[in-house]
């Protein structure tokens, strides 16, 4: 089998279109899955991407980027291929890209889940003939609860701090995660809450967009004297034991992700609370995926991609591991905003 | 079960040590007195004698899983917890499925089901098993494949512990860790005695908290007088206590495992101590050439039963260093001079007989010798002394000391000599266990041996959390081969390895053994051209 899409400079590239999907490079034609920043790298000439992912690129890459956006399901021509985006439902805009080339369909997922999120477009099952999908929670072990109840998990540690006087500091990736829980909150409260500047920031994103969450304000620099005991905040994980971190006096932290699965993760980082909130497939929906999508060939990225792999070959499948520098959920704090990835 | 496992829970999502104390005083003030006593054996960290061995539990969590077998080792491998990786494997995420199993007292799962799958054929043992797995919550789940399994391990320590219970009592803290100590069964009486007011009646066998020393820092001389501080060896083997009370003898390792049967020469020297004395000292393997390496002792640890060849071979005795108890008086709030003199008195009766010193007044009791100078520059003189000595430095006690129970910065100090370091190239990388269970966090280090890399160290601390990461991302990218979990690396990185010493070995490939490696440093600085040499590391070879 000819490859249609094949791993180059960190990014998969597509021969037959002359594009490149989520290049680590800088290419011609970049067409992007989503606006996290292992998969949106700057200084290529073009970009493609869903119409409601440009905005969060414009942020993130600059207002001055080449960029169109292309509704979900609208077929695109390039070379001899036949390109459109569908719902992938990690986080606002994000797509799979569905490629065809003389009858032969293929599938890159880019990061996806199937889990209800009010704040991402509904994941679309694309049948195909070759499915590239990621693999970060590649482990029987991963399986996660809806993300209302886990909400609801965050909810009462709220409360509970607020009992007891103290702020709760919560750590989650400022593109997607954090505006899922401000959406799934709105369940239990309809109280403030305070935000690192670089939640904000994606945030407003998000509204200007219409998506529904709790009302929010930006944390005030200037103002060191502020008590913040009984609020909930929410920061990026690189926020985390910086200067920033001070003006919360006796603040309890959580952290937000799908590593906090494991006991070992979660005390290594040395959060007092880990709550188990993913925006990538847990091992039963990417079986569910491999299964509905009906490729004969599967390709994985990311992570436990060689645990998948040797998985579904025992199950009948054609597979094999492409590498990518795809990271997924990153397990490692980068302390930087600008690399954070969820 | 129910309010057991929330105080696990408690316990685990909280690095504060008050609020560790508030979670067990307050389960403390509810618990039935039985259910007290068994959070208090399992927060100890005592665990159940083995009822089905783990490589059973991990057949029948293949069954219960419904995966492949190796997918259920490489998720344990990656999770590093066998209780938590059936947890996750087989229980939903949302647990409850209410109903399915009766709620029961800790005591009761104890006693009656744990307990009760002991007499059982394997057939029932595995359906009761995997009917539990798949019927608790998911928190329940863990708890009982904990207990299951052994260890609870909760980051409670035996202070944190008796503080909790002290405050839920109203008792001082060394009391309840004195009650502590010790054989006891954790049943209702033992925690009404635990809790009691007034002391109880006194088990024999007690023994008490031992008293630690800090690593000194500083120069000594920021100690202040020479003269008022008491230096002798600090001995490389095992600590110990002995008791003598009631006509019996008790051998108590640190680790509160109780060795007298291990070490017969030890027991019968203490047997002719006067009724009522408890010393404190260090197990070393001891021949008519003086102290033996620490690899000679290890050939007696661990042995339940001596056989008379390996008594010859390697005989042992207890270095006496202290005492804490003279005519059934606890004398521990005494002062160390005072102590001292007690101690030599004790021992001297029976040098009498012979006219040795007290340095061998019984076959198996030996006294540490002090080191009497007028200055720091002798002391640091007899410290230089330590390797040839066969000791890891020397301990400062001062003459006020009291015992004290744990670490009391202060007043016992040890002064070790350096470690010995070597530069070694990364070969190997494997994930780690627990905390480190989604990162390659323990590393085999290799030296020269012509043109050959030789592994010589396996260690696993020493870096920093970046540290960790970067190289962690660097492993992924420039693994050669793997081997199960194991993966060779590209040879590239140089580290800066410490020890406490080296032994030859024939079981390692490189001929030798080296004790408590650490990574000192990364050395960005080397190339793996510039490591040592199998030859450089033998000069540092312990004097056989
Ligand atoms: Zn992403």
């Amino acid at each position: 089998m000819v490859a249609l899409l094949e791993p180059k400079d960190g990014g998969l590239i597509c021969k037959p279109g002359g594009f490149a999907i989520d290049p680590w490079e800088p290419a011609e034609l970049a067409l992007i899955t989503h606006a996290h920043a292992d998969h949106a790298r700057p200084g290529s000439q073009q970009y493609i991407a869903a119409d409601s992912c440009v905005p969060l690129l414009r942020k993130r890459l600059g207002e001055d980027i080449d960029i169109k956006g292309v509704p979900f399901g609208e077929p695109l021509t390039f070379g001899d291929t036949t390109v459109s985006f569908h719902p992938a439902g990690h986080v606002l805009g994000s797509a799979q890209i569905r490629v065809e080339h003389q009858g032969e369909v293929w599938v890159f997922t880019g990061d996806f889940k199937r889990d209800n999120d009010p704040t991402a477009e509904a994941f679309e099952l694309v049948p195909c003939n070759t499915l590239i999908t990621e693999a970060t929670f590649a482990l029987p072990i991963y399986k996660w609860e809806s993300g209302h109840a886990v909400a609801q998990q965050i909810f009462q540690w709220w409360q509970a701090m607020k009992a007891e006087g103290r702020p709760a500091v919560l750590f989650a990736y400022s593109l997607g995660k954090a505006q899922r829980v401000l959406a799934e909150l709105m369940h239990f409260t309809d109280e403030s809450v305070y935000l690192h500047g670089a939640v904000a920031n994606m945030t407003d994103v998000y509204r200007r967009q219409g998506v529904p969450m709790l009302p929010t304000h930006p944390i005030d620099l200037d103002d060191k004297s502020k008590d913040y005991a009984g609020q909930l905040i929410i920061a990026p994980p690189g926020a985390s034991g910086s200067a920033w971190m001070r003006r919360f006096k006796n603040a309890s932290t959580g952290f937000c992700s799908g590593w906090m699965r494991v006991r070992g993760n979660r005390r290594r980082r040395g959060y007092d609370r880990g709550f188990v909130l993913s925006d990538h497939a847990d091992w039963p929906a990417l079986l569910k995926t491999v299964e509905q999508c009906g490729a004969q060939q599967v390709l994985t990225t990311h992570g436990r991609g060689d645990t998948f792999v040797k998985f579904l070959k025992e199950q009948g499948y054609v597979a094999e591991e492409l590498s990518t520098r795809f990271a997924g959920e990153a397990d490692v704090d980068t302390g930087s905003e600008s690399r954070g990835s969820a | 079960m129910e309010a057991f496992e929330q105080l696990y829970v408690a316990l685990d999502n909280t690095t504060s040590t008050n609020r560790k104390v508030q979670a067990m005083s307050a389960y403390f003030a509810k618990a039935a007195s039985s259910d007290a006593a068994w959070a208090v054996y399992f927060l100890s960290g005592r665990r159940l004698k083995s009822v089905v061995p783990s490589s059973v539990l991990r057949l029948w969590l293949v069954e219960c899983s419904e995966l492949p077998t190796w997918l259920v080792e490489e998720t344990y491998e990656s999770v590093g917890d066998l209780a938590e990786t059936i947890a996750l494997l087989v229980s939903e995420p949302d647990g409850h499925r209410a109903g399915a199993i009766r709620e029961v007292s800790l005591t009761n799962w104890v006693n009656e089901r744990i307990e009760g799958l002991r007499n059982t054929d394997v057939y029932t043992q595995n359906q009761r098993v995997k009917h539990w797995w798949k019927s608790l919550p998911y928190g329940q789940c863990y708890v009982v494949n904990k207990l299951l399994t052994g260890g609870l391990r909760v980051g409670v320590s035996q202070a944190l512990l008796a503080r909790s219970i002290a405050q839920h009592a109203s008792l001082d803290r060394a009391v309840v860790l004195h009650r502590l100590m010790g054989d006891w069964s954790p049943n209702a009486d033992f925690w009404e005695q635990l809790i009691a007011k007034d002391e109880g009646e006194t088990l024999s066998s007690r023994p008490y908290p031992f008293c630690l020393a800090s690593p000194l820092t500083e120069p000594p001389e920021a100690l202040g007088d020479v003269n008022e501080w008491l230096a002798e060896w600090k001995w490389d083997g095992v600590r110990a206590q002995v008791i003598r009370r009631d006509g019996q003898t008790y051998i108590w390792s640190r680790g509160e495992e109780l060795i007298t049967e291990r070490f017969p020469e030890v027991a019968s020297a203490a047997s002719q101590l006067p009724d009522g004395t408890v010393l404190d000292g260090e197990i070393l393997a001891w021949d008519a050439n003086g102290v033996l390496p620490f690899s000679a002792l290890q050939r007696r640890i661990g042995r339940k039963k001596v056989g008379k060849k390996l008594l010859t071979e390697v005989p042992c005795c207890l270095l006496v260093y202290d005492q804490m108890e003279q005519g059934n008086t606890d004398i521990r709030q005494q002062p160390m001079n005072h102590r001292r003199a007690v101690l030599e008195s004790t021992l001297k009766r029976w040098a009498q007989e012979s006219s040795d010193s007290v340095a061998a007044a019984l076959p198996g009791l030996r006294i540490s010798v002090q080191h009497k100078v007028s200055s720091w520059d002798e002391l640091h003189a007899i410290r230089a002394e330590s390797r040839v000595e066969r000791v890891e430095g020397l301990m400062l006690k001062h003459y006020s000391a009291l015992y004290e129970t744990g670490r009391k910065r202060g007043l016992w100090w040890k002064w070790k000599v350096e470690p010995y370091t070597v530069d070694a190239v990364l070969l190997y990388a494997q994930a780690g266990h627990g905390r480190r269970s989604n990162l390659y966090t323990d590393y085999t280090f290799g030296v020269w041996n012509d043109d050959e890399l030789v592994p010589v160290a396996k260690a696993y601390s020493g870096l920093n959390n970046d540290e960790i990461n970067t190289l962690d991302k660097w492993i992924r990218k420039n693994t050669l081969e793997k081997f199960g979990p194991v993966r060779a690396v590209e040879k590239h990185h140089v580290f800066e390895l410490a020890f406490e010493g080296i032994n030859a070995s024939t079981r390692h490939k490189s001929g030798i053994a080296v004790r408590f490696p650490r990574i000192v440093r990364w050395r960005h600085d080397k190339s793996v051209r510039d490591a040592d040499s199998l030859d450089d590391v033998r000069k540092l070879m312990d004097p056989a």
